[in-house]
């Protein structure tokens, strides 16, 4: 358990849902769901989740931290926004299910080998290293995320796609000496650097309020 | 018709040798038979897309969008913002969106931006490049320009997520958006009515991290194009694109179907249909061969 | 009007019937067998020129019993609309022409129906005089407010606009009533964010000040006599004094009860001081006014509050109510914010199965209260025990399914609302056995107090639906009951809020003075709204059965000393229940009696039985059966030819011997079409095709005395949406004739 997360603990110890509503990407919301079950019923991978998005604001609400944010639940959020669209509250769903999963990873209770965040965390090291995705750094990263042995397989699987991938020449083996990238690097990072230290600030100081 | 100008965010996926790079060579022929120019907002980043919110937390990834559109409003005044990829509409447009909300947001977004020595005023309209097509053209004038009518060709056109939710196109439906189907008439070829999975979601940046799941879900898209009668699927977005159109042999090798249906960009057809060549139109960058549209190309 | 009746017949030969139909054929059937003294076809009848000619008639040759073969009754009307003459209309279009297939192979039985119903029109009118309305009564413009509650108050100050007196009575020495007991209520407008003043005391304020509405507190009715136009009431004083005054209508807005939460001693009511009903917590939140609620138990500030949702409400057991009341939801929110006035910080939760917040506002109040912190958890209750920090509720989560609890220094019991509506004049009485039974377990009922003291035959009060609610049509004529002129509002008709009370007061004001007017100017009341027609009786051939004053649905008709009926011709309806239930068939309407439907039976021409040519007639509701069989003939759905309908004000006006007449007459089948029945009525007339029912149940002894089968006669439940099924009842009776055989009483 990070530092951080022992702190919240301790500060929000009554209520994980003032909590959430401060802390988490438009978590202010999640008071408003009225319970009706529709985004449940309209994720495309609704069956994949523990826990429904209709459960995971009960279980805020019941003061369920723990569970929550260890869920793998919101990693199954594919972004399609159906909820979102369907929330009869106009709950902003999807926003909520990245806040909680963006909070539990910066609090260090991510589930163990949970892909999604792996993968997303290597999208973001990816991006920010040049401000541009280079995909195939990305792709040969993806593959072996989760080892070598696991690599060497998932890249024979996948070696098909990327044979046609380079054939059609929407995949460049150049990319790897380096590839696209913004000009104003430097600008780009320490503009990056300062908004995560601003956001990281605010929930230190919530923290300590 | 005058020249119509825009500030363009081509995207990751657009560049040269990267996965949708054949979607903007055949956005660039159709944009000159429609006579538009693309100015390229200079320098622009990535908009972390629909996965960077893990590690990205909110306000970096606010900033990275802010980033294009302070470049945009600096470089390209007065030009509406357009970008053809979905997930780089729908950041950027979320963005501005949120931050015209929350002045405290704005206001620590600007912080960060001075960093790169930029100020964002967010006064600028962004739009898909369908909207440009469908909002500022319309479909009649999409249609005079028709050289080659793609007739006899049965498409499903697969809207996907997010070009259509949660801000979609003015006038449709999230449940059953028709643009695709209208365009695709437009152009001389034949929608298919009562395609089930039009909307369906294909798994989006999922398809890495839960290959098995998405693919189960992408099945369920190209099998609904197959039942509608379709020959071909076309689509506004390169992470649909990619998705439907790359795993068809892992999908039959798992199911056991016959899949090889060709996937294309609105542009693709557009490219043809306005009797441009197969280059122009980037059917060398399909995957699965759109032979229909390489015999009306070739014609 | 002329002395001598002079039987006009004009046949329409538009919308197709000229057609379909041999009109000069029809013409020599109106003069001959219907004894038309005047003949005439016009090819667009209800056009001016047409219904001139008509005029031209009655004006210049006499003509003063109108028989009009074109479209059915239900259309142009305006057109065929005569005064002072007697009128009927033979519906050749939707009942002939339209319900038959096109094709020579039925020319022959189109025809013939046709000419049936030029016949039996002809002699239906011969039989009618014109009525002149009742003059029992004057016009009185006043009303009765019973009920100084909000829902009395409103309607006492929405009459007076009108230029109606009022008299209000309340029982209490204050006006007010419950919701004058409120800290706040519900937001009635918009933005449906914040509670609002009640209001009442500014309706209080404009009762005091209006000279035309006398107020009478400490008062209850002691006696109502009389009808619309005419009741007399007796105002008794706690003191004991009685005056009597007179009005044309009354309102009662008698309210509701609270319900006795020491029904739930598994949420330690009356057991522990912190647990409170919704009702009560209003009287914390006044003497709170704005400040920090106090517990009752220590006067401790509560800083957490847990709302129980349908506490002994929506619930089937023993001593709870089985409805849901409706207005608790919103209350809950409302209460909630009392709490976070005070003190934003406070901890409101609120524990429901299903939240309801009905009325245009009711969503957005939910969202407001849930913008304000109030927790909503889906979750049952399951009890209330002390703990050391107060209060502990046990329940059931019903997303996470699992059990739980949560601690509370206050707990809100949101029960619900019971009638005060009076004794049910239709209550089964107990029987002896439950009477001893109960007096052994001592929980002999407390007799319900009587509210208006009917001096009725049939009872002292307004007949209940269910659960203590005064039975009102309430999806037709929400506010009528089933006493004519008087009609209830608010929470004694069904569970509402205040500002549903309140419009309920608005429609029943209203109604209420449209019945004194129409009374005035001796006119039916809905649904035969205008009708001057009302029962007419021949006393010397009564045998004082009673079964009238017993039938009649709207208690409209007392006895006299000697058991003959006085038919209170204002609090009448005109369906004609008394009609269909006198064995001497003495009662009649003056454009519609035993002999106006009898006349119609009479002259269908039944062919001999080697004919094969059955017949079958139909006694059709005017109200839902007959528009269906209308309706589905206009959309193609065609029936036997041997039917001949007849419309009837009610099935519940059916008199038995048109039965027998028409089984001895030698019709093959007959076919009873009325409205749904029970407790989920749709009869215009509440009792109407029930009592048919009853009576149709006892034909069985009749067809045996004739030797024929029970089949032969068959009485549905008709919905006026049955435009498909009820022209498939016709033929299912057809086939069935079919089947079983011709009857043998043809000559």
């Amino acid at each position: 358990m990070s530092e951080l997360n022992i702190a919240m603990v301790e500060k929000y110890r009554n209520s994980f849902l003032h909590e959430v509503e401060a802390n988490v990407e438009e978590g202010d919301w999640v008071k408003m769901c009225m319970q009706c079950g529709v985004c449940s019923g309209s994720c495309p991978l609704g069956s994949h989740w523990e826990h429904s998005p209709q459960k995971l604001f009960m279980m805020i609400r019941a003061g369920k931290r723990e569970e929550v944010l260890s869920s793998d639940s919101m990693w199954m959020c594919t972004s399609c926004y159906n909820c979102v669209v369907r929330c009869p509250r106009e709950v902003p769903i999807t926003h909520i299910m990245h806040g909680l999963a963006s909070y539990a990873k910066r609090l260090g209770l991510v589930p163990k080998g949970q892909q999604t965040a792996k993968f997303a965390q290597h999208f973001w090291d990816n991006l920010v290293k040049k401000g541009r995705v280079n995909e195939l750094k990305l792709g040969l990263n993806l593959y072996f995320m989760n080892g070598f042995a696991e690599g060497v397989k998932t890249s024979l699987k996948m070696k098909d796609i990327g044979l046609g991938m380079l054939k059609t020449k929407r995949m460049s083996p150049m990319e790897i000496f380096g590839g696209h990238k913004v000009k104003d690097l430097d600008g780009f990072q320490a503009m990056v650097k300062k908004a995560q230290e601003i956001e990281t600030a605010r929930i230190e100081k919530n923290m300590n309020a | 018709m005058a020249t119509k100008e825009y500030s363009f965010y081509p995207g990751c996926s657009s560049q040269k040798g990267a996965s949708s790079s054949n979607y903007l060579i055949s956005v660039n022929s159709m944009c000159e038979e429609l006579d538009i120019k693309l100015n390229h907002i200079p320098d622009w980043n990535c908009c972390s897309a629909s996965i960077g919110y893990a590690s990205g937390g909110e306000l970096p990834r606010m900033a990275l969008s802010a980033r294009n559109i302070a470049l945009s409003e600096e470089h390209n005044p007065g030009q509406e913002i357009v970008a053809t990829c979905a997930a780089c509409w729908l950041a950027t447009r979320e963005t501005s969106e949120r931050l015209s909300e929350n002045s405290d947001l704005m206001a620590e977004t600007n912080e960060a931006l001075a960093m790169a020595g930029l100020k964002l005023k967010n006064e600028t309209p962004i739009k898909h490049m369908v909207e440009v097509l469908i909002e500022d053209f319309g479909y009649d004038a999409i249609g005079a320009k028709v050289k080659k009518p793609l007739e006899g060709i049965k498409i499903a056109g697969y809207v996907g997520c997010q070009t259509n939710r949660p801000f979609g196109i003015e006038g449709e439906s999230f449940e059953n958006p028709k643009y695709l189907d209208k365009l695709v008439e437009t152009l001389g070829a034949e929608p298919i009515d009562n395609y089930d999975k039009k909307v369906q979601c294909c798994g989006g940046a999922l398809a890495f991290s839960e290959p098995e799941k998405s693919q189960a879900m992408i099945k369920d898209i190209i099998e609904a194009a197959y039942d509608g009668g379709a020959e071909m699927i076309v689509t506004p977005c390169p992470v649909c694109q990619m998705n439907v159109e790359v795993y068809q042999d892992q999908i039959n090798a798992k199911y056991g179907t016959k899949f090889n249906m060709p996937v294309t960009y609105y542009s693709t057809l557009m490219s043809v249909a306005y009797g441009r060549s197969a280059k122009d139109s980037a059917l060398d960058g399909q995957i699965i061969r759109a032979t229909r549209l390489e015999e009306i190309a070739a014609k | 009007m002329a002395d001598e009746k002079k039987v006009g017949a004009y046949i329409c030969s538009g919308c197709g019937i000229g057609d379909r139909l041999n009109m000069k054929q029809l013409e020599m059937t109106a003069t001959r067998d219907g004894k038309a003294k005047v003949c005439k076809t016009h090819d667009f009848l209800c056009s001016k020129a047409g219904v001139q000619m008509i005029q031209d008639d009655i004006d210049n040759d006499g003509v003063n019993q109108l028989a009009i073969a074109a479209c059915s009754r239900r259309a142009k009307v305006e057109a065929f609309n005569f005064s002072d003459v007697s009128q009927t209309r033979i519906n050749l279009r939707e009942g002939v022409i339209w319900a038959r297939p096109e094709g020579d192979e039925h020319t022959e039985t189109t025809q013939e129906m046709a000419d049936d119903y030029v016949r039996m029109g002809c002699h239906e009118v011969k039989a009618m005089t014109v009525p002149t309305g009742s003059d029992e009564q004057p016009l009185v413009k006043s009303v009765l407010v019973v009920g100084g509650g909000i829902t009395g108050l409103t309607a006492a100050v929405e009459s007076f606009k009108t230029g109606y007196s009022v008299t209000l009575v309340e029982k209490s020495g204050a006006l007010g009533g419950m919701a004058g007991d409120l800290y706040k209520r519900v937001p009635t407008r918009a933005p449906y964010a914040e509670p609002e003043e009640t209001g009442v005391a500014e309706l209080i304020e404009a009762v005091n000040a209006a000279d035309g509405i006398s107020v009478h507190l400490n008062t209850t009715v002691t006696k109502t006599a009389g009808a619309p136009g005419r009741f007399e009431i007796d105002l008794s004083t706690e003191s004991g004094s009685t005056e009597t005054t007179t009005v044309g209508a009354i309102v009662q807005a008698s309210g509701m009860k609270a319900y006795d939460a020491n029904q739930l001693p598994e949420f330690a009511y009356g057991k522990n001081a912190d647990v409170v009903t919704n009702v009560e917590l209003e009287a914390l939140a006044k003497a709170a006014n704005g400040g920090s609620m106090k517990r009752p138990s220590d006067g401790k500030e509560i800083k957490s509050v847990t709302f129980i949702q349908c506490a002994g409400q929506r619930s089937e057991k023993e001593g709870h109510l089985s409805y849901c009341s409706g207005f608790c939801c919103n209350t809950s929110i409302k209460q909630a914010m009392y709490f976070k006035e005070s003190n934003p910080n406070a901890d409101t939760t609120i524990l429901f199965t299903d939240l309801r917040t009905p009325g245009a506002g009711g969503e957005d109040f939910y969202r407001s209260g849930q913008k304000k912190g109030i927790l909503f958890s889906k979750g049952e209750v399951s009890e209330v025990v002390p703990s050391a920090e107060g209060l502990e509720v046990k329940f059931n989560d019903l997303i996470l399914g699992e059990e739980t609890s949560m601690q509370a220094d206050l707990v809100v019991l949101a029960t619900g609302q019971v009638p005060n509506s009076g004794p049910d004049p239709y209550a089964a009485v107990p029987t002896k056995e439950e009477k001893e039974a109960a007096e052994a377990s001592n929980t002999v009922e407390i007799s319900v107090e009587s509210i208006l003291n009917l001096d009725y035959r049939q009872g002292t009060d307004l007949p209940h639906l269910s659960n203590g609610f005064t039975d009102s049509h309430f999806i037709c004529f929400p506010y009528e009951t089933r006493r004519t002129g008087i009609y209830s509002a608010g929470p004694v008709r069904r569970p509402m809020d205040t500002l549903q009370a309140q419009d309920d007061a608005m429609g029943a004001a209203l109604k209420a003075i449209q019945s004194a007017e129409n009374a005035g100017q001796g006119r039916a009341a809905h649904p035969r709204s205008g009708d001057l027609s009302y029962p007419l009786f021949r006393k010397e051939g009564c045998t004082q059965c009673k079964r009238c004053t017993v039938e009649c649905p709207f208690g409209a008709i007392n006895e006299d000393e000697r058991g003959f009926p006085q038919f209170n011709e204002s609090r009448c309806r005109r369906c004609g229940t008394c009609m269909g239930a006198c064995p001497v068939r003495v009662i009649s309407f003056d454009n519609y009696s035993v002999d106006t439907v009898g006349n119609q039976i009479k002259n269908v021409d039944i062919p001999d039985e080697f004919d094969e040519k059955p017949r079958i007639l139909v006694l059709a509701c005017e109200n839902d059966a007959y528009p269906a069989l209308d309706m589905g003939a206009k959309n193609g759905y065609h029936y036997s030819q041997w039917a001949r309908v007849i419309p009837v004000r009610c099935l519940g006006s059916v008199n038995t011997v048109w039965l027998t007449d028409a089984l001895s007459e030698g019709y093959d089948g007959v076919v009873l079409m009325g409205c749904q029945k029970g407790d989920d009525y749709q009869c215009h007339f509440v009792k109407g095709s029930e009592m048919a029912t009853m009576r149709m149940s006892k034909i069985a002894d009749t067809l045996q005395q004739l030797n024929l089968e029970e089949e032969r006669v068959s009485t549905y439940e008709v919905a006026i949406t049955d435009i498909q099924r009820a022209p498939q009842l016709i033929n299912d009776m057809a086939d069935t004739i079919e089947k079983i055989g011709m009857s043998p009483f043809k000559f």
